[in-house]
């Protein structure tokens, strides 16, 4: 699961990487097996100069950097999906073939190759190395969690190896910096033509048979004199208390609580922070700039329209903090496991519990992720129930619906307030919708036999700051472009919208403008649901992105009232929306589909339009039947 | 290196069933044993994997290879899915998987050296 997509751009728009261009530049392809640490060295060797795409025309993404390198060489670095062999027969191990046999469109054959394998497992690891040094690319077979390998007292003759291999060998340790000099050595002699490849000691063996592979690896092993280390202590006392049969599960739903009080109260400082931030350079830009309508579409579209969903900015990245953190830390392995069974009632597996659960930060690198999953339709049912599950878009919505209806009371002590419990509850309530969804589809059109269920369980790691950082700064990314970009615009459009068509020469009243005119179109559509005109404006500039409503009623707001701000925002709110309204309107974000960047990524997943108009019309249903009962139960006073 | 391999018996490492169908289960003889009769702790040395090629391939990729030692550890709250130690790593199965992975019978493992 990896989270480090560009939502918006990579997915509607993936124009063909080229990375040959008119001066063409060296290309060093990463390959190694999954949890050897792959993103790890890669992350090292590029830092921030990398980007996420899609090798055209199929769903299997790739990462692409410049080496950060002394010399004047152009190095670029590309990032393979992790497999176990070269043997085409999922899309991940087809790319990789392809890559490297240089019969992938548009993407030259590398000149060099990086083979990283986890030395603690350097037998089993070492069977992707035939296959590998068969294609005769210049190859560095770097051994990687040398720190593990010596603390748990094992140990490997890497010129023996490399004698073995004839290919040059490296020790290194990705993740806390050891050797990767070595690496750059091997990049640059590569680059300036350097370096020789010798004949391996030992014959490659038959590549398609698995058993000879491993036996080879083996005796490869032994002339190198590798010792293969101690079992991880430390994995295994964790394991004793993350996977015991009570203590587990309660730890799992600790985290989860946890998690979320942290999002919603730990964010708060710096969320203040940001806000009187952007509130005092949209004082500053009214003050400084002339009266008129361009001081007018800056302050009321671009400060209160894009400025109020910016705000929500750390409260993404704590969000994408902790997911990082229980990856990289390789909890998320043991979560999926406990879940299983779980997943298996409702007719999916633990693997579509790793998809599911990066959905919860965003449905499109998580419908990417589905595949992983071997059973076609499997994958389907996990494509089309995961934009249900609650993405980080809905977070500035529900945090501003709920901040301004919910009064925080303590739930659970000190863990759990209501607010954060409301909040749980919606996360709760998309995870509930996707599974009896899921349910319901593969006891009937996507039934299928059930499919094994096989995961490697990585030792636990500390997760490094460096790549827990990475993470955040692409994020950053992602969300101000979205906010730049896509929020911009629609708010631009927006303001325009309210201020015409002129009276008199004048602005109209809002609810004179052509923007007022479509809200009171659809306002008989969605009166019974509690939600005004206004809100309807908001609905219908959410189908963009879902954040984009916070915009959209900032922006409505200050052109109704010129000096508004976002608590302002929230009183503002209070007074459009009736409590049972509110939670309605809770209830739609929680089911509705209003996400362009996911309706492309599942067309092209998919291979059609057809699921991804089933999905936009069954979810788009479900949002308008869900806020409708709540508001009209609510409003008869059955709950209050 | 040398605990991933538990004989140097190259033939067996290539023997391996492989069956186009799930049901292959019932053509075993009734007294195999297989990898879900294992308790946790116990070890056992693969024998054949009684499964369709694709599903085979893959778990052989993750260690499961005929003559390696596997040795069930911790498992999911109620049972399965379990993980067990293979090759040098630990991979979580379902039980209904783990029951098509036969193991050798304990006469043709007695006398040679095992270390879990």
């Amino acid at each position: 699961m990896s989270d480090c997509h560009d939502c918006g751009s990579c997915v509607v728009a993936a124009p063909p990487t080229k990375l040959a261009k008119a001066t063409r530049s060296h290309v060093v392809a990463i390959i190694g097996p999954p949890n050897s640490g792959k993103s790890t060295l890669f992350n090292r060797l590029t830092g921030l100069r990398q980007k996420v795409a899609n090798f055209p025309g199929v769903t299997v993404e790739q990462r692409v950097g410049r080496a950060r390198s002394s010399s004047s060489h152009d190095i670029t670095l590309i990032d393979l999906p992790g497999v176990y062999s070269l043997t085409p027969r999922s899309e991940d191990e087809q790319v990789t073939h392809d890559v490297l046999t240089g019969e992938m469109k548009d993407t030259p054959k590398p000149d060099a190759v990086l083979l990283i394998l986890d030395s603690t497992n350097l037998g089993r690891h070492l069977v992707l190395a035939a296959p590998i040094l068969s294609l005769k690319l210049p190859t560095l077979v770097i051994l990687n969690m040398a720190d593990d390998l010596a603390s748990r007292g094992g140990q490997v003759d890497t010129a023996e190896l490399a004698s073995q291999l004839g290919s040059p060998v490296a020790l290194i340790s990705a993740a806390k910096g050891d050797g990767v000099e070595k690496v750059f050595q091997f990049i640059e002699g590569t680059a300036g033509g350097t370096t020789s490849l010798s004949a391996p000691k030992i014959q490659l063996p038959v590549l398609q048979d698995i058993p000879r592979c491993r036996q080879w690896a083996h005796q490869v092993g032994i002339g190198a004199a590798y010792q293969a280390p101690a079992p991880p202590l430390w994995t295994r006392r964790l394991d004793s208390v993350f996977l015991h049969p009570i203590a587990g599960p309660l730890i799992f739903l600790v985290v989860v609580a946890g998690v979320f009080q942290t999002i919603f109260s730990g964010a708060k400082p710096l969320m203040d922070g940001l806000q009187s931030w952007i509130e005092q350079g949209s004082q500053w830009l009214g003050s400084v700039l002339p009266a008129g309508i361009f001081r007018s579409l800056v302050v009321e579209g671009v400060g209160h329209g894009v400025g109020s969903v910016i705000v929500f900015l750390p409260q993404i990245l704590l969000l994408f903090l902790f997911i990082g953190i229980l990856e990289d830390s390789g909890y998320l392995a043991r979560a999926a496991l406990i879940a299983d069974r779980t997943m298996a009632k409702f007719g999916l597996q633990g693997k579509s519990f790793i998809p599911l659960l990066s959905a919860y930060a965003c449905a499109v690198p998580a419908i990417m992720a589905t595949r992983t999953i071997e059973s076609k339709r499997d994958r389907l049912a996990t494509i089309l129930i995961a934009p249900l599950m609650t993405c980080s878009a809905r977070l500035p919505v529900y945090t501003l619906v709920i901040a301004a209806f919910i009064k925080e009371r303590p739930l659970l002590g000190p863990l759990l307030g209501t607010q954060a419990g409301t909040l749980l509850g919606l996360y709760a309530l998309g995870f509930l919708a996707a599974i009896l969804t899921a349910r319901a589809l593969k006891s009937s059109i996507l039934k299928s036999e059930r499919t094994p269920f096989m995961l490697e369980m990585p030792p636990y790691r500390l997760p490094t700051l460096r790549s827990l950082g990475l993470r955040l700064v692409d994020r950053s990314k992602v969300f101000l472009r979205r906010a730049g970009t896509v929020i911009l615009a629609v708010s631009l459009v927006l303001w325009v919208l309210l201020h015409l068509p002129l009276q008199n020469g004048k602005p109209p009243e809002i609810e004179h403008s052509f923007a007022g005119m479509i809200g009171h179109a659809v306002e008989p559509a969605i009166k019974p649901l509690g939600f005004n005109w206004k809100i309807g404006i908001g609905l219908i500039s959410s189908l963009a992105a879902r954040e984009v409503i916070v915009g959209t009623l900032g922006t409505i707001y200050s052109v109704e009232d010129a000096d508004a701000n976002s608590e302002g925002l929230r009183q503002r709110l209070q007074s459009e929306l009736t409590p049972a309204g509110a939670v309605a309107l809770l209830i739609f974000f929680a089911f509705a589909m209003q996400c362009m960047s996911t309706i492309a990524v599942v067309r092209r997943e998919t291979g059609g339009w057809k699921w991804p108009a089933i999905q936009f019309a069954y979810m788009t249903f479900l949002a308008y039947l869900g806020a409708l009962i709540t508001n009209q139960v609510m409003r008869s006073g059955l709950i209050t | 290196m040398t605990s991933s391999v538990a004989s140097a018996d190259t033939d067996s490492m290539m023997q391996m069933s492989v069956n186009r169908e799930f049901g292959g289960a019932k053509i075993r003889p009734p007294s195999a044993r297989t990898l879900s009769d294992l308790k946790e702790g116990e070890s056992g040395i693969i024998d054949r994997l009684d499964l369709p090629e694709d599903v085979a391939r893959r778990l052989m990729e993750l260690g499961f290879l005929p003559g390696h030692i596997v040795v069930p550890a911790r498992s999911a709250p109620g049972g399965e899915p379990r993980v067990y130690r293979v090759d040098g790593s630990e991979v979580a199965l379902r039980r209904e998987t783990a029951s098509h992975l036969i193991l050798r019978a304990p006469s043709k493992i007695a006398g040679k050296p095992i270390k879990p």
